[in-house]
């Protein structure tokens, strides 16, 4: 009898299989943007402006049009000529291309040149003379609303102020009446920082115009090629079937390469013109000013509390700081992303909230940063709060957690903003962390350290959120719904090639979806080749970012698979000369129902589709699926840090953090944990030191690597994981996202760790990152300090 | 601009090139070269993705110009081990996961391999105080710690003398 495949070993779900992509990327031949040359390529780089809003009075580009090698001098009003000095933006405004009439914020394109190399464009950019009238300038959004604030976007017909837009959801009546029958209101104000996802590799793009066959062949780093597509299609007015982007292999994206950038435009538009391969790599200073920021909301919410510690209801308001252009990466139909699912991990029964976005003398963005479209805000503010409504309560932090935590029988559960949460075991997760830290134990020992006059903390952060958009009936961008696709091929030996709409940009989809496939086909995970990023020869999918390539892609992978499935048990009958409902199905291998010995295996069956299919069958094994997810799936996550606060000098140490994610079925267990260790990082370092801040003049404080701090190996602490399965009980095998939780979950506990370390100053709030000076200002003035623009200096 | 000639070995072979004086070494590697492992991530010397040996030492090849090799030693990413025989740091980067998006790895194994050679019996503090001036966005360092330590004790347990790949320029 055939021996019964071990998952396991052919690497099927559950396996830590070894990465497909080391193979390349360890001896050196990975092929990201900056590798590709094609013959006769040019280099293109851009001119910013170095002053934060001024009206510009001309631009001379005749000296760089002299320099010997320069092919091009691209200004606004050329791309004006082209229609093409602005562009739409996903949420529905627009973004400068090239400047025409002013800049709006440091760092805007101005023109490009084209070269032989970049040194020669770069020298064509030097040449460039713009002459500026300097305008004020606008940092934070309680100035864009002050009396007599300047008009940033007048280019606008019918804008009158500096207002981008307005929302609310939720059921403010009913939540009035919980806060009436509150024992106690706790309140908090707070500023999430402006950030940058900041990938180590910028943004860059190869545009490949032929003038011949009138073919565009875009090679660029997007996270979404087949949303590119489209959006080129739609910008630059080109026929979308003669259209080709190819997303090579990405140094990191986090959100910040979901966007359409002015450079892909430009060298787009260049190749157009010279009838030539251009090349656009961008430098890190124009990547961290100009490209798509992500958070930089100010929150004010409440909770209304009854004595026992039960939330009665919730009500918070955002102003958001949205940049020049209101260029938010959301579904159509939100307007502060899935900010509203916050506080959906706890079962309270009101919920209303309001947001207002302004426009700002800074860089347009909002993407959604290692999270699932605002849902980092949304947790961070969320945990905050709950920390501070604790300490009102004058109740333990992880009690107060567990007595109002969704409870595992109330699965589905509706969030007061309207979200059905799918399942999770959340007080499980809570004490797997809390045994973990040893936290009785650990609360003993931060009152002796007191004693000593050393300052112990804790925090902790319990989080579910919103990953895998769709479904379609709620989530589309600019009209597009939102499911993902998949397409399958089995070779007549047996081998195959998956094909899907996604693209990773290091999260490891060429290894883990062959996985997939391998889990539901029993072909080794070796036996299957995934492509992807090249719209010509993949699926239609909306891209990798918020956590939804397994939620969606993934779940597409399965289905197409069981489509293979349900034609080889055909083929199977046919072989084995019995009718399909005999056949029975185990991992890799039809048998005879009765007859275990009587069986063929895929691969037979792979080879009988090209070969010896039944009368009437159509021949050949391949299929594709699309998948609209019916809900998001809804990871669950405890994390808790125990921290050391210096109180001399306000520096703090990572004493421990311990991470449990409760992220459903595992696929590729080595994969996730890198994924939440990665994620973990980025929150350690929000939390500690990465920041983009203005100062009153618009300059962007975080312009390179030497003032945007990001934490190094020796920084960033150690972490402990610990998992808990709950299964998505929609998604076909059960995986929900993984991506980005710990970035999401993970600032809050290491902010709220600080803050228990003062907790007997009375002191609120102090605003993300924890430099040693704020949180040595707090504890010397037992006062809250805020991180609002402009920074302040000393003279100031 | 006027050209230069230089002598430099680049991953054990001897190459003589004209350059203008300007090229960084980083692009000289890349371009002239077409040794396109070596990345370019920030320029201000501060990501390390562009990290390459010079006479041993790790150099940030975007910081460096490439005639200030002239008759030194160049070691890239291509240089520490081929597909078919992969250096030890290779192996611990596949087998401990330190890798995700692979933009950091090259600049972060070379940082690896000086650290190695100069302490072939490292703790982790050692590790992460030797790597700090690499980043990596996307694994959190913990992976990439264990992984420098996997290939450190490989490489004691089989006795140290590891040639490198070199060689290979395409």
């Amino acid at each position: 009898m055939a021996q019964a495949l071990d998952e396991i070993k052919i690497g099927g779900l559950g396996a830590s299989r070894k990465r497909v992509e080391d193979d390349r990327f360890l001896v050196g031949k990975g092929n990201y943007i900056d590798d590709f040359k094609l013959p006769g390529m040019l280099h293109m780089e851009i001119l910013r402006s170095p002053l934060a809003h001024a009206r510009i009075k001309s631009i001379d580009t005749s000296k760089a049009w002299q320099i010997p090698g320069v092919h091009m001098v691209l200004t606004g009003d050329m791309a004006a000529q082209h229609n093409l000095a602005w562009m739409p933006t996903i949420s529905y405004d627009t973004q400068p291309v090239l400047a025409t009439d002013k800049v709006r914020f440091q760092g805007q394109e101005i023109a490009c040149v084209v070269a032989d190399d970049p040194y020669i464009a770069k020298d064509g950019c030097e040449a460039i003379v713009v002459e500026y009238e300097p305008l004020p300038v606008i940092v934070n959004p309680y100035q864009a609303v002050a009396e007599g604030a300047p008009i940033i976007r007048d280019d606008k017909e019918g804008q009158t102020d500096n207002i981008c837009y307005r929302w609310e959801v939720g059921d403010r009546e009913g939540t009035e009446r919980a806060f009436a029958q509150a024992d106690l209101v706790s309140k908090i104000e707070l500023h999430y920082p402006r950030s940058h996802p900041s990938p180590i590799e910028c943004c860059g793009s190869i545009a490949d115009y032929n003038a011949a066959t009138t073919k565009l062949t875009v090679y660029m780093t997007t996270q979404a090629p087949h949303i590119i597509r489209a959006a080129v299609a739609i910008v630059a007015e080109l026929p979308e079937h003669m259209i080709r982007v190819i997303s090579p292999d990405i140094g990191g994206g986090f959100g910040n390469k979901v966007p359409v950038y002015p450079g892909y435009v430009c060298s787009i538009l260049c190749s157009i013109l010279l009838a030539r391969p251009v090349k656009w790599i961008e430098d890190k200073t124009g990547n961290l000013i100009s490209t798509h920021y992500a958070r930089d909301i100010y929150y004010k919410g409440e909770l209304a509390l009854r004595k026992d510690g039960k939330i009665l209801g919730v009500r918070f308001h955002c102003d958001t700081d949205n940049g020049m252009s209101f260029s938010d990466a959301q579904p159509t139909k939100f307007k502060i992303g899935l900010i509203h699912s916050a506080f959906a991990a706890y079962g309270i029964p009101f919920g209303y909230m309001t947001a207002q976005g302004h426009y700002t003398n800074k860089a347009p963005g909002g993407v959604a940063y290692r999270c699932s479209f605002r849902v980092t805000e949304a947790m961070f503010f969320q945990e905050r709060q709950i920390h501070a409504a604790a300490d009102d309560l004058g109740m333990d932090q992880a009690e107060f957690r567990r007595v109002n935590l969704v409870k595992d029988d109330q699965f589905p559960f509706r969030t007061p903003y309207g979200f059905l949460l799918d399942s999770g075991q959340y007080e499980k997760c809570l004490d797997v962390a809390l045994n973990a830290i040893g936290y009785k134990e650990f609360l003993r020992e931060k009152e002796e350290a007191r004693a000593q006059g050393r300052r112990l903390g804790i925090g902790i952060s319990t989080m579910t959120e919103p990953l895998g958009a769709g479904n379609s009936r709620e989530y589309d961008i600019l009209g597009i719904k939102m499911f993902d696709s998949a397409e399958l091929r089995v070779h007549p030996s047996g081998k195959a090639i998956l094909k899907i709409g996604s693209k990773t940009q290091g999260q490891g989809h060429e290894t883990t979806f062959a996985q997939i496939v391998t889990h539901e086909l029993g072909i080794p995970a070796a036996d299957i080749l995934v492509q992807h990023g090249d719209t010509d020869n993949t699926p239609f999918g909306m891209g990798t970012y918020a956590s939804r390539s397994t939620p969606t892609a993934g779940a597409a992978t399965s289905m197409v698979a069981r489509k293979i499935r349900a034609k080889a048990r055909k083929l199977a009958a046919h072989l084995l000369e019995v009718s399909d409902e005999d056949v029975e199905w185990e991992l890799g291998r039809f048998y005879v129902r009765g007859a275990p010995n009587r069986g063929v295996t895929i691969q037979e069956c792979a080879m009988a589709a090209y070969g010896n299919m039944p009368d009437g069958m159509e021949p050949g094994l391949e299929n594709n699926a699309y998948y609209d997810p019916p809900n998001m799936t809804w990871p669950f996550a405890a994390y808790i840090v125990t921290v050391e606060v210096d109180p001399e000098t306000g520096v703090w140490d990572v004493l421990r953090m311990v991470a449990v994610d409760d992220c459903g079925v595992r696929i590729n267990p080595m994969i996730v944990e890198g994924q939440i260790m990665g994620g973990m990082a980025e929150a350690f370092a929000m939390a500690n030191m990465q920041f983009i801040t203005y100062d009153a003049e618009g300059n962007c404080v975080g312009s390179n690597y030497m003032d945007y701090l990001l934490p190094t190996a020796w920084e960033t602490p150690g972490f402990e994981l610990h998992e808990v399965v709950t299964p998505s009980p929609h998604h076909p095998i059960g995986a929900k996202g993984i991506g980005e939780c710990a970035c999401v979950g993970g600032p809050a506990a290491f902010v709220n760790a600080v803050h228990n370390a003062l907790d007997d100053l009375r002191i609120r709030n102090i605003d993300m990152p924890l430099l040693p000076h704020r949180v040595w200002e707090a504890m010397k003035y037992k006062r809250d300090v805020s991180g609002m623009p402009p920074l302040k200096t000393e003279a100031g | 601009m006027e050209e230069r000639r230089i002598n430099v070995v680049v991953n054990g072979e001897p190459v003589s090139v004209d350059v203008e004086p300007r090229i960084l070494l980083a692009h000289f590697l890349r371009e002239i070269m077409g040794l396109t492992g070596t990345h370019i991530g920030c320029d201000t010397t501060n990501c390390g993705v562009c990290t390459v040996l010079v006479d041993g030492l790790p150099m940030k090849s975007c910081t460096m110009f490439a005639v200030m090799t002239d008759g030194h030693e160049v070691t890239t990413v291509e240089g520490l081990g081929m597909p078919s025989e992969l250096h030890p740091i290779q192996q611990g980067f596949r087998e401990e996961h330190g890798l995700q998006c692979g933009f950091c790895t090259p600049g972060m194994m070379l940082a690896s391999k000086a650290i190695l050679d100069e302490n072939p019996n490292p703790t982790e503090e050692d590790v992460r105080w030797g790597l700090a001036g690499n980043l990596c966005r996307c694994t959190g360092y913990q992976n990439i710690v264990k992984a420098v330590l996997w290939a450190a004790e490989k490489m004691r347990s089989e006795g140290g003398a590891y040639v490198l790949g070199g060689r290979s320029r395409r």
